[in-house]
């Protein structure tokens, strides 16, 4: 079970954002025609207004409680005066509230893709899959809450703030440690979202790595030449 | 002043006959594929009429092309950067598929199939996109054919604003109908390029015409919305926006695009246009919208002028395409006879696809006693098509520009019946409209006879000199497949075709 458990968080993290950076890395180089958000609005506008919108705020709030909350050590957010309790408060209702929007609209999106004969036509398996990866990975983190919820001490997110930040300095046996005590929906939840790296670079989810942040500060027109004359 | 080229086109639309094989050879060619079946480069419609796709003149409707902001600045209808970044989860005034049409084929298979029946078989529509039954067609890309539909539908065209009695144009007696080819109009500022999020769309310097990088395209769809004129379709299959290319791949090699050269009409006209780059965005942000026919005109510079020939030279366009812009239909018509206008210069796009307004029935009633004379040429109020209607077309409501051309193309007219049937040069009526004989001869020589070697006009890009072969030299050897060069050896990781294998048409040059 111990190899397992060395496995599965101590290993596998490695070899997930190996495959999601090379696997990305040639998508970008040599297929670039097939980087793209995959977009259906054309062919249902409505669905996926309500559903896109709340889909991608949720998300977008979710990462980045993930990415600060696992990410930075406990001393910083002693420093700015949170207690592990606050933070876990903290982690609790935002997650929550970002987590509870974006199962409304993945909720939609997926209602679209399967029952909408046109979306549902032009999906590619990928597409579908993706949407259910997603749901699950999202269900199982609100779920979570009610783990969370017995661990008001934030116990238990110590545990997990242990694996992440021992998992990116390269610790990997410290960090498969740290995690072997929590709630089995916890480690779902982390096995899960570390397929999640490993699926990213084989579907449209490549293209959150294309956020078109230089938009804002380039010119309006754009001119090139064909040949050197 | 920087002098840039612009390969322009107009379409007489005085000669369209509405028969459109410029759209089904632009079909054939360029959008016979899966995820484009609905999407027309090329399209004609009946007017009055919404259009394709859906209203697409209504930009209350579609936010299309730009404005002037409070502060004067020029600004994309849809909004600013930070609005459409904003935006971008879901594009709020993106048209949908319906807006176009569902694209449909019959189950013809059935027919051989069915068998002995009481009644005649029939092939019944099934959707390209679900493909599930359709059980009635709704709407296709040309459901106004001819004034299909009824005038209470058809009347919602936004060139009826500030008609006077825009209600008679439904009797049969009063109606009226023009044919208007459409295709992208390679503008000199386009929107579609400002919206890219991702920067994909692009201008080509040397001849102007404005295509979409297809590899970095990454399908957020701003530019759908933010062309007035609703010419760029997204492919549903691929997830990119595709447009019309100007048959680049032709333009290249001389030739003129294939709506062009297939023309039985001979109704289009390719040429090159010199124009001043540093003044574009002051034209396009001309106050007053009515200006702005007059602001395009005046960007661009006369070939035949020693500076601008030396500037051009300077730049490093070259004599050949000098020359062809001295001999441009493009810039006769629009810069020297007046007779072609852009359309709807409103949405400050400064488009380069250009139209000569038609004539509608009034030399017969001229004959027949029914129309009032202004001197030698009829009272063009009592054309068949409203002049505010062509007005709202073609120059934002002003009717002088399209009095001028109608004028003076019924001068043409006049003139020429008068020297081949009564024999007699009629100088009269072409003083009234300011044209000499020489300058009618010219018309009549482009606009009437029309000879292939004088519509199109197109100079070639010397691709074999301009690319130089020894750095290209060794420059890939051996390759696992599809990056360097265009190596296809099946290991393909992703599942999509690989790149170098887009086909164009194959271009054969005859001298």
């Amino acid at each position: 079970m111990a190899h397992l458990n060395l496995f599965a968080f101590g290993i596998y993290p490695y070899i997930a954002i190996a495959i999601m950076v090379i696997g990305s890395w040639i998508r970008y180089d040599r297929e670039q025609y097939s980087w793209k958000t995959s977009s259906s609005q054309l062919l249902e506008s409505k669905q996926l207004r309500k559903g896109s919108i709340a889909f991608h705020i949720g998300v977008l709030g979710i990462f980045l409680g993930h990415f600060f909350g696992l990410l930075m050590p406990k001393e910083i957010w002693y420093l700015f005066g949170i207690t592990t309790q606050m933070k876990q408060l903290i982690a609790i209702g935002a997650g929550g509230l970002f987590g509870l929007i974006c199962f409304y609209g993945l909720t939609v999106l997926i209602k679209r893709r399967l029952f909408n004969p046109r979306i549902r036509a032009t999906s590619n398996p990928m597409d579908i899959a993706i949407l259910f990866l997603l749901y699950a990975q999202l269900i199982l983190g609100l779920l979570s809450i009610t783990v969370s919820m017995g661990h008001l001490d934030g116990a238990e997110m110590l545990k997990l703030m242990a694996w992440a930040q021992n998992t990116v300095t390269f610790n990997s046996v410290a960090a498969a440690e740290a995690i072997s005590g929590v709630h089995w929906i916890f480690k779902m939840h982390v096995f899960l979202g570390m397929t999640l790296f490993v699926v990213f670079p084989f579907s449209r989810l490549v293209h959150m790595l294309s956020v078109p942040v230089q938009y804002i500060s380039r010119q309006h027109q754009i001119v090139r030449q064909r040949f050197v004359r | 002043m920087k002098v840039r080229a612009q390969i322009g086109m107009v379409l007489n639309l005085d000669k369209c006959i509405g028969c459109h094989t410029c759209s089904i050879t632009c079909k054939n060619v360029w959008t016979s594929r899966e995820g484009v079946e609905y999407a027309w480069f090329n399209n004609v419609e009946t007017k009055p009429g919404i259009g394709f796709p859906k209203e697409w003149e209504n930009q209350q409707k579609w936010n299309g092309g730009w404005v002037r902001n409070k502060s004067g600045k020029l600004e994309l209808k849809i909004g600013g950067k930070r609005r459409i970044l904003a935006n971008i989860f879901a594009n709020p005034d993106l048209p949908e598929i319906d807006d176009y049409y569902e694209p449909f084929d019959f189950d013809y298979q059935h027919l051989h199939n069915v068998g002995d029946t009481k009644h005649q078989p029939v092939a019944r529509p099934r959707s390209l996109i679900s493909g599930q039954r359709m059980e009635k067609i709704e709407w296709g890309p040309n459901w106004e054919e001819i004034l299909g539909t009824e005038f209470a539908k058809r009347k919602i065209d936004q060139n009826f604003n500030e008609v006077v009695q825009k209600d008679i144009y439904g009797q049969f007696e009063k109606t009226f109908m023009m044919y208007l080819p459409r295709l992208c109009e390679h503008c000199l500022n386009p929107a579609c390029v400002a919206a890219c999020p991702s920067g994909a769309i692009y201008k080509r310097e040397e001849d102007g015409i404005v295509l979409i990088d297809q590899d970095k395209c990454r399908g957020w769809r701003m530019c759908v919305s933010a062309c007035p004129y609703k010419k760029i379709y997204y492919n549903w299959k691929t997830g990119k926006s595709e447009k019309c290319t100007f048959c680049f791949p032709r333009i290249e090699a001389g030739q003129p695009t294939v709506c062009s050269e297939t023309c039985v009409g001979r109704i289009r006209y390719l040429g090159v246009l010199l124009y001043d780059a540093d003044k574009i965005e002051v034209a396009a942000n001309t106050p007053n919208e009515k200006d702005l026919y007059q602001a395009q005109l005046d960007i661009f510079l006369d070939p035949n002028d020693p500076v601008v020939i030396a500037a051009a030279r300077a730049e490093g366009i070259s004599d050949n395409w000098i020359k062809a812009a001295q001999r441009s239909p493009v810039y006769m018509m629009a810069m020297e006879w007046k007779v072609a206008l852009p359309l709807h210069p409103e949405y400050r796009t400064l488009p380069m696809v250009w139209y000569v307004p038609p004539l509608s029935p009034i030399q017969s009633a001229v004959q027949a006693g029914h129309v009032g004379m202004n001197g030698e040429i009829p009272d063009l109020k009592s054309l068949r098509i409203p002049l505010r209607y062509l007005a709202n077309m073609l120059t934002a409501g002003d009717e002088a520009p399209v009095v001028r051309a109608l004028e003076r193309m019924i001068a043409m007219r006049a003139f020429k019946r008068a020297q081949q049937v009564d024999g007699i040069e009629d100088a009269e009526v072409l003083k009234q409209v300011g044209l000499t004989p020489v300058q009618v001869e010219e018309m009549y020589r482009y606009m009437a006879l029309a000879n292939y070697e004088d519509r199109f006009v197109i100079p070639t890009s010397h691709r074999a000199y301009a690319e130089n072969a020894y750095d290209l030299k060794s420059s890939c050897g051996f390759s696992f497949g599809n990056g360097c060069g265009d190596g296809n050896n099946g290991v393909n990781l992703f599942g999509t075709k690989a790149k170098g294998v887009r086909q164009v048409i194959p271009v054969e040059i005859k001298d």
